[in-house]
């Protein structure tokens, strides 16, 4: 169909066309996506820059200057976000990457039932944060909830998961775990699984056992995997804000609040310049996280 | 014709089609045969979202030639968010009922509302409700619901078994707890599932500060009155002794307002700071144990400042955007919430605590025991609306506050503080002067 269409189409006289032809026609398809993420993504962005510096309501916008971000640092209700994030986002990191190696060699062993084992642990990716949210914090409520007569059952006296305040961010960190733990599992598969068969057979003539093939074979060349579940599963710890809406609202109190919530907070109290705010000290929070470990992860990889 | 072309053909006419789907969803709001449609957003809390939905049947019936939709929100915050947004977006529903006070200010109503001052039925408000569903430049809306006040519920059987009087000062209330607690049973039923009603203890506390300063509402939205400072500390003093002195139920952190009002009409507790509108929920879900509840106001430290705070009812308003024949079909409404027939369906649905605030409506001969006590407050003339009448300025994070001084997360000096600088965020946000 292309063969008879094309010269028809570009008119251009052949010798030129043919010579532009390859070059051109492809760029063409760029335009619709690219209009929708200028239009969508890179003028809001580019927007909210100049939001952030104002006070914006329903009623106009004024010019404040750095007013919202001072007011963003020195708040205790704000800055308790802030340390959230980063704890929220790190410890689930490592512990995706952690437990999803550990899952991973577990299910590229010679197990039984592999095929449905991998499928129980990547269901919970797919299915939506707002219905994970709310099943968890049914099962998790202090008195009723499954989880705690379940320990009740064998004598525990199970803690309020979600009510107590030094627990409420980690008790969401956890069901986080369990929910993005499929993906970090799934690509550690597909590097595992990609390692020359011929590197284990070698070591075990040398008479090494799987914990040393496991140190010296698998994990340094599963690097580019732990690469790539490291900067996703940070990024969106860092972001992460569904979950934790669903489960506690940032509560009790703000022991749980993490810079998402605040700024859906701030959103919506009205204050929509200090929220806009808000979203710029994370995309500068992300951005200064991501790009360092991006390049020396990849760096190591490029020397490796 | 060749396959390809036959095929393109087909392509072409399914894409057509394609498109004329959004365009079939359109709502018209003039349908052919004359009739107009209106839409309608209500909060989806009982019982008032049962009330919309009576309300527009009966208004149906009356006026063939209208169609109303309702469409429902949630309350709270994330209602506050909804509309907020529907406003600045141009996609608000034709009519829709919202807070009056402090939350209406904080919708511009100027810039966002239809004036309705011209409307017949504004003679007949009370005068308290005339300021606030208005501001310097027009008036915006109708009430709908009745006066409420914000008080302690309490279980009469209770208090009988125990040999208690209802407590006019602090120390009077805080030794029923402690006689309540010794004998087993919960002194005071708090449901921080539902962040807003931990708000009590420092919402229903304003009748007693206004008692002891009249100006301090005045003063406090200029700037020169903080919640660090008596008199208004003493609130949230109160909800940490409370908390500290272990008056709380067991599950007060995930219990829900539903809980609450079932836990302080079959006695499992026995008081429950709440707003009175929500003993609408005691006669559907507990409708045996109605005649067991009572109310009093949160008492003053001096008994001689206890007074009622009183929430003046919701509103319906018309926002801007509504215009030409939904317009006039929208008036018609909102004129019918409050019109003879209206006000019937509001005193079976909503089975009202108070009063209302327009002359067409009035009580019915049989009222609760609830609505019983404090009409005795309002014969004696001792009630104050709450702040948000009084004053445009509202710290959205107070519920958050509040929970955490109720939890002992944060103690309470330092809890006022917090929501200080909070306030101030939102009087530099409506440009107010003196912030």
């Amino acid at each position: 169909m292309t063969t008879t269409l094309t010269p028809r189409t570009q008119g251009a006289s052949p010798t030129k066309a043919s010579a532009r032809r390859p070059s051109m026609y492809p760029r063409w398809f760029f335009i619709p996506s690219g209009v929708l993420y200028l239009v969508l993504f890179a003028v809001p962005t580019f927007a909210s820059f100049y939001f952030a510096f104002t006070r914006w309501s329903l009623s106009g916008v004024e010019f404040i200057g750095l007013e919202n971000f001072v007011t963003f640092f020195t708040e205790p209700m704000l800055i308790q976000g802030f340390t959230n994030t980063f704890i929220y986002g790190f410890v689930t990191s490592a512990a995706k990457v952690v437990l999803g190696l550990g899952l991973a060699v577990l299910l590229t062993g010679p197990i039984l039932g592999r095929g449905y084992l991998r499928s129980t642990i990547f269901f919970p990716v797919l299915v939506s944060t707002i219905g994970i949210g709310v099943t968890f914090k049914a099962l998790l409520d202090p008195q009723d909830g499954l989880v705690n007569q379940a320990l009740a059952a064998i004598g525990v006296a199970g803690p309020g998961w979600l009510t107590d305040p030094s627990l409420a961010l980690m008790s969401v960190a956890l069901v986080d775990i369990w929910k993005g733990v499929g993906i970090a599992t799934l690509i550690y598969i597909a590097g595992i699984v990609a390692i020359p068969q011929e590197y284990f057979e070698a070591a075990r003539v040398d008479g090494a056992g799987a914990w040393a093939a496991f140190k010296n074979i698998t994990l340094p060349l599963v690097r580019p995997a732990t690469a790539t579940v490291v900067l996703l599963s940070l990024i969106g710890g860092l972001r992460s804000f569904e979950l934790i809406w669903a489960m506690t609202k940032g509560g009790p109190g703000f022991s749980s609040d993490v810079i998402a919530s605040v700024i859906y907070k701030q959103y919506q109290a009205g204050f929509y310049g200090l929220s806009t705010a808000g979203n710029v000290v994370l995309f500068v929070v992300v951005t200064a996280i991501i790009v360092p470990i991006f390049y020396i992860l990849n760096r190591r990889q490029v020397e490796s | 014709m060749t396959k390809r072309s036959v095929r393109r053909i087909g392509l072409a006419s399914v894409g057509v089609l394609a498109m004329m789907v959004p365009l079939a969803s359109c709502a018209a709001g003039d349908s052919g045969d004359g009739t107009v449609e209106i839409t309608y957003l209500m909060e989806n809390q009982e019982p008032a979202f049962g009330t919309a939905e009576a309300m527009v049947k009966a208004f149906e019936a009356k006026n063939p030639d209208i169609k109303v939709t309702i469409e429902s929100r949630p309350g709270g915050t994330e209602g506050d968010n909804l509309i907020k947004t529907k406003l600045s977006t141009q996609e608000m529903e034709d009519v829709f009922v919202y807070n009056t006070g402090s939350l209406l200010q904080a919708l511009n109503p100027d810039q966002t509302l239809t004036p309705l001052a011209d409307e017949a039925w504004v003679d007949d408000l009370d005068e308290n409700m005339k300021t606030v569903v208005s501001t310097d430049n027009g008036l915006y809306g109708a009430p709908f619901g009745a006066t409420q006040a914000g008080a302690v519920l309490y279980n009469i059987p209770l208090y009988e078994e125990l040999g208690l009087e209802v407590p006019t000062s602090w120390e009077e209330f805080a030794s029923n707890n402690d006689a309540i607690k010794a004998a087993g049973k919960t002194a005071v039923i708090q449901t921080y599932g539902d962040t807003w009603t931990s708000q009590l203890f420092i919402l229903g506390d304003f009748g007693n500060i206004f008692a002891q300063d009249e100006n301090w509402a005045k003063e406090y939205t200029a700037g020169e009155r903080k919640y660090a400072e008596e008199p208004a500390l003493q609130g949230l003093l109160n909800q940490q002794e409370g908390f500290e002195a272990g008056w709380w139920n067991e599950d007060f952190a995930s219990a829900t307002l539903d809980d609450g009002l079932r836990m302080v009409a079959t006695g499992e507790g026995a008081h429950y700071p709440i707003v009175t509108s929500t003993f609408a929920t005691v006669l559907q879900n507990n409708p045996e144990n109605a005649e067991d509840v009572g109310v009093f106001p949160l008492p003053a430290q001096d008994s001689e400042d206890t007074r009622l705070t009183i929430w003046l009812p919701a509103a319906a308003y018309i926002p801007l955007t509504t215009e030409g024949a939904e317009l006039e079909a929208s008036k018609r409404f909102v004129a019918f919430l409050n019109s003879e027939e209206g006000c019937e369906i509001q005193n079976k649905e909503m089975s009202p605590t108070g009063p209302f605030a327009i002359s067409t409506c009035t009580l019915p001969d049989s009222v609760p025991t609830v609505a019983k006590d404090l009409q005795t407050w309002f014969d004696e003339g001792l009630t104050v609306p709450a702040l948000e009448f009084l004053s445009p300025i509202k710290g959205p994070n107070l519920e958050n506050i509040t929970v955490e001084v109720g939890s002992g997360i944060r103690g309470a000096e330092d809890a006022a503080k917090l929501y200080d600088e909070d306030v101030k965020k939102q009087a530099q946000q409506l440009g107010l002067d003196g912030w």
